[in-house]
């Protein structure tokens, strides 16, 4: 992998940039069918055969794999789904189990030893779940408190004085329908292209150092670049799930507010 | 080395169409093998779970009251034959010395009778012998008194009243030495 990130041309240490991020296509003349394209279908069908591992046959008394699918989906049902949408957990479960695993298996790809590339470091992908939340959001919106309170109800919160609508309306309007969705999306792509970079850079420092230009000066470099990379690796294992439970967290919380006026 | 071809990166917060075309097309698959078919299963055997759970539950709860009920009874059931149990014990024990208390009046009764009436027998028999000695004796003394006087007391009264005379004499000197 450090090999391919290195110009090797090069004698002088050159840090890995985003140009990692781009990937030519594996099929010449399919443009569209690059190494993320494929790891994310990879992992889709990953994340089925688990789940089907799992729950399948689903047993009274749980055994093997269910007890791991029960673990997950308790999980995902006591920290995602009931603080924010209380009783109506049950019927969003299928939808936030789905968005936690996909987005967690896709960034777990990033520390999976030869593949090592997070999917969702391309915008491309939580971009479009993204996408579907916002589509979602807006429809069950507008159908649980109406085509046009589902808008007012934010944008004119009430116990404030006239004037201050002027600054209010706008701002979350925008920040409410808009923004906040955006920031979906590049809040986990952000954190899963900061931990890509940051760990390519370190691993290319180790490389660069120890194989390319042994020096006496460089070696110490080196090594410390190879434990900040397992350092790291193991840090981001972390962010990995956090950022896909952050996900899951902010959909059901969204979804919260479309069925529910907030204020 | 693909890298070098890719000198020139895009912007990486521009999204690519096919990318979200492949990102959407996956995660519906997703969605629908795990969250339309596979989650509504777990959700079933959770709910059938926790109704197991809760009927088990109050099955034993009322397993318990019954069997609680049951030693209740027992227990009940338990007294009540030891409070029989000494009653009739104690009834029994009064029996036991009523009878006893018969017995030996019984007994003593007959010993009573069976004494009285040895002393009837005795008292009889002595009159009996006393009335016959009477007898010989007055006939034995005539005899005695023929042949000492030599002679017949011819009168038979006198014989009589002398023979009465003596036996009175006899008698009272008998009582003197008794």
């Amino acid at each position: 992998m450090s090999a391919a990130l290195t110009p090797l041309a090069s004698e002088e240490f050159q840090a890995p940039g985003l140009g990692i991020f781009d990937w030519p296509p594996l099929v010449q003349g399919q443009a569209w069918f690059n190494k993320p394209a494929l790891l994310a279908l990879i992992g889709s069908l990953l994340v089925i055969v688990l789940v089907y591992a799992s729950f399948s046959r689903p047993k009274l008394v749980p055994r093997g794999m269910q007890n791991l699918g029960e673990m997950a989906y308790e999980f995902v049902r006591e920290q995602v789904a009931r603080p924010n949408l209380g009783k109506d957990s049950d019927r969003w479960m299928p939808l936030l189990f789905t968005m936690f695993f996909f987005v967690w298996i896709m960034n777990l790809f990033g520390s999976v030893i030869f593949i090592q590339f997070p999917v969702m470091s391309r915008i491309g992908y939580p971009a479009i779940l993204s996408l579907g939340v916002w589509v979602l959001v807006m429809y069950l919106g507008m159908k649980h408190q109406g085509p046009v309170k589902f808008f007012t109800n934010v944008m004119f919160p009430p116990g404030l004085p006239k004037w201050i609508y002027v600054l209010v309306a706008p701002i979350e309007l925008i920040s409410t329908f808009f923004l906040r969705h955006i920031t979906h999306a590049v809040r986990l792509f952000a954190t899963m292209m900061a931990g890509h970079l940051i760990i390519a850079l370190f691993s290319e420092v180790g490389w660069h150092f120890l194989f390319v230009q042994l020096t006496p000066l460089g070696a110490p470099l080196g090594v410390l670049g190879v434990i900040m990379t397992i350092l790291l690796t193991a840090f981001e294992l972390f962010i990995q799930a956090l950022q896909a439970y952050v996900f899951a967290l902010l959909t059901a919380m969204f979804i919260n507010d479309a069925l529910h006026p907030a204020h | 080395m693909n890298l070098l071809a890719a000198e020139e990166a895009t912007n990486p917060l521009i999204p690519n169409v096919a990318e979200m075309v492949v990102g959407g097309f996956a995660f519906l698959v997703v969605l629908f093998f795990v969250g339309r078919l596979l989650v509504p299963r777990i959700q079933k055997t959770l709910a059938d779970r926790v109704d197991a759970i809760e009927g088990g539950l109050k099955r034993a709860s009322d397993a318990q009251e019954e069997a609680q009920r049951a030693l209740q009874q027992y227990k009940d059931q338990l007294a009540e034959a030891r409070h029989e149990a000494s009653r009739l014990r104690e009834e029994a024990r009064e029996q036991g010395a009523q009878i006893k208390a018969e017995l030996r009046e019984e007994a003593q009764a007959e010993a009573r009778r069976l004494v009285e009436a040895a002393h009837a027998q005795i008292e009889a028999d002595r009159q009996q012998a006393f009335a016959q000695l009477r007898n010989e004796i007055g006939r034995l003394s005539v005899d005695l008194a023929t042949r000492i006087v030599g002679e017949s007391l011819e009168d038979e009264a006198r014989r009589r009243r002398t023979v009465d005379r003596f036996l009175e004499e006899l008698e009272s000197s008998n009582a003197a030495v008794r």
